[in-house]
Order: structure tokens, then sequence, then C-alpha cells
């Protein structure tokens, strides 16, 4: 059994996070999000009408193990983002905000500067700050300054399923961390989740490799499997691996004799 | 920084043609394994060389389209306030020269056509008037705004070009995207398609999304009308546009429409044809041109036409349209911009997406976002 997660205060027992876009059906994305075990699911705020309580996408994510991270994306700055947390934690009933703060609508790259500019005021108000992030070891010690409650580097662009392409930064972020470190963007099979567990960072958001797969409760299947196997081999401390060969029978083996 | 307008002087309508025209099966397999495609490579997929390459380009186009948007259509729905309009062109129903009934709606109208809109489930709505600027003008397009902004979590518009200070005055208000076409990309043609009015300048036109870009509005619509001239040629000039607007306004998100001519009162053929096939080509080249492009799909198409084009690289979608001030609700009978094709509800389109295995989407924005 691996030890759960703990996120400022709360504890999940899934390392397997959940976005709700790209599905072909409410229902579809019900039936994945239940498969993958997930207990936090990010929400647009800009998909949802937060005065309708019969909201069709919030009604499929009404369910006792689901926790919404509503997330901020379509804001371009950080005085954006402070008012869409705003208006999430007054509609939603959550002070959990997954920042996202991409300016630039062809790659979605998060802009940095204003990130830790909201994650500072935020922050300030009470929010449950998340942050969605380049994989910046110097970026991510600066948020844990400003308050963030977790850090969530890229793997690759955002939609990419091009995978752990900033492996060497994410291995000095994982290191350097006092806030849980998860990664948001790129994971593309579950392979890449269960790298990623492997080499220590304590969750995966994962949407694109799932909603846009032809059987998405089957990969969420896939995807559940995989977090859990990469943790389980992270904590059982995997053999290191050596670049020398070291023989059975040593050539200098004479010599202690 | 260089403007649009300069590199579009560098450029020459008949070389263009013919470059485009003189594409081989070579040009064509190289800008299909390309990963990341170029407007050379757009020449390619837009010429007749691509042709027999149509079904691997429908399929990389749904491919990437799957990728970057999911399975998921957004639903919008166009609300014309108004037919009055001082320009002549000559394939438009709101021409000046056609002496018909003009009327722009009072905001008791706008409000009472918004109810219709909002008990039809839409929420992104985009509105249409002509170009008259002494009753259509930014404050009227302010006042339309606020009333609307309660009501619709996404408002565009598709009005005369405007200066950028005005654009500038109407973002805070509510303002997410301007639709503005060129018509054609063809300079001398342009003129003989606008012979009077303030429309009849190329270059004010052509210059509008540079104006849009730096008054940082969320999204700009282009697209050029498919009949007036050569379509290779013009979208060509379209792809060229919006390579440069990406490039020099990154922040501002794109979409593409493909309004071919339809008839209207006083309005003959078009001259250049593009045939369904060609329009699926067209589709398709631009979206393995531009991943995130938004590529919208009106109602001028027929039913079957828009069923088949949903999965090929299309994102948004008009239905249930009226193309006349009032016409939902008002006083469905006045002047109508141009005819439409599909004429399903908004329900019955919402359903056809839902068969082919997509998720309507009819919200998408947010109105708090606008603090």
């Amino acid at each position: 059994m691996t030890k759960p997660l703990i996120i400022a205060g709360k504890t999940f027992s899934s390392r397997l996070f959940l976005g709700t876009g790209k599905f072909a059906s409410a229902q579809q994305m019900q039936d994945a999000i239940l498969a993958s075990g997930t207990e936090l699911v990010t929400v647009a705020l800009k998909r949802v009408d937060v005065h309708n309580p019969q909201d069709r996408l919030l009604d499929h994510l009404k369910h006792p193990r689901i926790n919404l991270l509503p997330n901020t994306s379509g804001v371009r700055n950080a005085r954006e983002a402070v008012f869409a947390a705003q208006l999430a934690r007054e509609a939603l009933e959550t002070n959990w905000v997954k920042l996202e703060i991409h300016p630039d609508p062809r790659y979605l790259m998060p802009d940095p500067i204003e990130t830790l500019k909201a994650t500072e005021e935020l922050a300030k108000l009470g929010f449950i700050v998340l942050p969605y992030i380049h994989a910046d070891p110097v970026l991510c010690k600066r948020l844990e300054e400003a308050g963030t409650a977790a850090v969530m580097p890229l793997g690759s662009p955002i939609g990419s399923n091009k995978g752990l392409k900033t492996l060497d930064f994410l291995e000095i972020i994982i290191e350097q961390s006092n806030v849980p470190v998860i990664v948001d963007a790129g994971i593309g099979a579950p392979s890449d989740a269960a790298k990623a567990m492997e080499l220590g960072v304590d969750a995966v958001l994962v949407n694109t490799a799932i909603a846009a797969s032809e059987n998405p409760v089957q990969m969420a299947t896939a995807f559940k499997i995989a977090t859990e196997c990469g943790r389980i081999a992270h904590d059982a401390c995997l053999a290191k691996s050596v670049t020398h060969a070291i023989a059975s029978s040593p050539l200098t083996a004479f010599l202690d004799d | 920084m260089i403007n649009f307008q300069a590199l579009f002087d560098r450029q020459d309508w008949e070389q263009v043609k013919s470059s485009i025209y003189a594409k081989t099966e070579t040009d064509v397999e190289k800008a299909l394994s390309s990963s990341k495609r170029t407007v050379e490579d757009f020449k390619a997929l837009i010429s007749p060389a691509a042709l027999p390459y149509l079904e691997s380009m429908a399929r990389l186009s749904r491919q990437t389209t799957l990728k970057r948007f999911g399975k998921t259509i957004q639903l919008f729905v166009p609300m014309y306030l108004s037919n009055e309009c001082q320009n002549i062109c000559t394939y438009c129903g709101f021409s000046f020269d056609n002496k018909v009934k003009r009327r722009t709606l009072t905001d008791e109208e706008i409000l009472q056509e918004a109810s219709v809109l909002k008990q039809m489930g839409f929420d992104h709505i985009l509105l249409v008037t002509g170009e008259a600027n002494h009753t259509v003008h930014v404050d009227y397009f302010k006042n339309a705004i606020r009333l609307l902004r309660p009501h619709f979590a996404n408002i565009s518009i598709e009005v005369q070009p405007l200066e950028q200070h005005e654009y500038e005055a109407l973002i805070p208000e509510g303002l997410y995207s301007v639709l503005v076409y060129q018509e054609t990309y063809h300079k001398e043609r342009y003129k003989m398609y606008h012979p009077k009015g303030k429309k009849a300048n190329f270059y004010y036109r052509l210059e509008t999304p540079d104006r849009l870009g730096k008054a940082q509005i969320h999204k700009i619509g282009l697209g050029a009308l498919l009949g007036l001239e050569d379509w290779r040629t013009d979208s060509f000039f379209c792809a060229l546009h919006l390579d440069y607007l990406q490039k020099t306004y990154w922040q501002t998100k794109y979409s593409v429409s493909f309004p071919r001519i339809r008839p209207a009162e006083g309005i003959t053929a078009p001259e250049y044809i593009i045939t369904d096939r060609e329009l699926v080509q067209l589709i398709c080249a631009y979206r393995l041109f531009s991943e995130e492009v938004e590529l919208s799909m009106s109602t001028r198409e027929s039913e079957k036409f828009r069923n088949h084009i949903l999965s090929l690289g299309i994102t948004t979608i008009s239905a249930g349209s009226k193309t006349n001030p009032g016409g939902y609700a008002v006083e469905p009978d006045t002047l109508e911009q141009f005819e439409i094709s599909d004429e399903r509800s908004p329900q019955e389109m919402a359903q056809v997406i839902t068969d082919q295995g997509y998720e309507p989407v009819w919200k998408d924005w947010d109105r708090s976002y606008w603090g």
C-alpha cells in the first residue's frame, strides 16, 4: 500500500487527477472519471454555468468521491485570474483553484510572471492555489515562497501527448520541492504516467490522452493502473542504473585473496 | 514592426495564382508529411495537385482536430441588428442600391430577440449589421453589448471596420471577438465589387485585423467570400494574413470562416465556383496549416454538407440562423442578407452533433471574465 497524497491538509488516495474537456458527452466524461478512480477533477469555469444548479457538466460531476478543482482557463493575466477564482469560490463553494494563465492561444504556454503575481494575491486571499507552469525549478521555489499549495509543471505542451520532454527539469523540481509536484500537460500514455510516478512526482493530471482516445473509459482504467504501478515502484525504491559494468567475477578479486 | 499591408504589397496576385496551380504531387506529399507546415505547404494543399489526396487530408484533419479540440462542437447564432447599409456591394442583399425597407432594432426589440435565442439554448451570440455609420455606430454597438451582456456568455460582432480606439472602447463592455472578412484580396477587382461607400477603401479593410490586434481583442475572425475570385488564390492570401497575425498578435485567438456566395435580393450567380469537394479540401488545408485555428461553418451550407463536415475539421457551427433584423421574433419578414440553406432548429442540429459522437458546446466563455 502506498502512502496517501496530502495537499493543503486534504488526503487523496488516488494520485491521478483528470481534466473534463474534450469528451464526446457528459456521460462519457463521468464514466471515464469513475473508471479512473480519481478524487480530483479540474473543470473550466468558462465551460459551466455556475449560476445554474442544473448545469449539465456540473451535474455529471456530483459524486461523493469527486472534488472539484475549478480552473481559470481563458484568462490572460493575474487580474482576470483573481477575479475568476473569486467567482468560482463563491459559486462552487471551494477555495481550491487551478491557476491557468496562458495568454498564448496557440501553444497555451503559461505566463510565469502573471502566474507568480496571481499566486501571491490568491494565497493572501485564502485560496489553495495549484498553478500550471513551465518545468522551471526557480519559478517553483518562488511559487512556494508565494504560498502555493502545489506546483504543476508541464511534461510537454498541453494536449500534445508528447510525454515527459521536461524530464531533466522535473527531476530538479522534485528534488527541491517542499510542496507536492503534479505533472500537468503532455502526458500522452499510461507509460508516461507510470514514468512520472517512478520519478517521484506526487500526482499526474491527464485529459487529452483519455478524452481523445477511442475508448476513454478503458483508457482511464489503464491510467489508474499505471499511476498506481508507478507509485508502488517509486516507494519500493528502484534499483539504481549504472553506466559501467559490474562483472560477477571481478578482475580484481584476486587482490582480496 | 512590419504591418500586413507591407507584406501584402510584396505579393503579386497572378504570380501567387500561378505558383499554386504549378504545385506538384511531390509538393503535396511534402506538405502532408511535414510536422510544421508553411504557407508554401498551404499552397500545395489547396492546389489542384492535392485533390487526389483528399481522403488522406481529411483523415489527418480529423485526427489533428480531435487532438486539439476533442469531440466537441461549439454552437453560436447570429443576431442581425440592422440591415441599413451605405455601401454598394454587388453580392450582398443589404446593398445600398436595393430599394427595400430598412430597419434597425430598438433596445426593446434587441431584448425580444435575445429572449428567443436564450430559449433556444444559445450562450454565444454574433451581432451583425450593415455599414451605416449614422445609425449603427460605436455608441449603438456599446449600447447593444451592454443590453445583451447579462444574457450571453460570449458576444461577437460582424460590423463595419472600426478604429482601434473604438474597439478598445467596446472590449471592456464585453466584446469578445470581431469577424471581419476581406471579401476578396484581389485589390483591383475589390474595387469593382465595392464601387461606393466606405467599404470601397481596400486597405482600410485589410488593416482592420491589425487594429484589432493592437486593441488586444480576444479573437479575430478572418475569411474570404468564396465565389468572388479564384478561391485558391484568395484563400492563400487569407492564410498569409492568418500567419502574419498569429506571429504578430500572439495573444489573440483566430477563426476562419468559409462563406460561399448565396442567393440574395438583386444578386446574380457567382462567377467563380468552389465545389463541395474543393470546400472540403480548403477546410482540411486550413486545419493542417494551423492546428489551433477555429474553423467555423454557417447555415449557408446544405444539411448534407454540414452533417459530413462536422468531423473533418470544423469546430464551430451556427444553427437556426435568421439573416434579417428581428428575424427571430420581432419581424420575421424583413430584408435578409442572404438565403440560408440549412433550416434545422438548434436542437435538431445539436442532436445531429450528438448522434455523430460529439458534444454540442453551448458555453465556452464566461461574462465574469470581464471583471
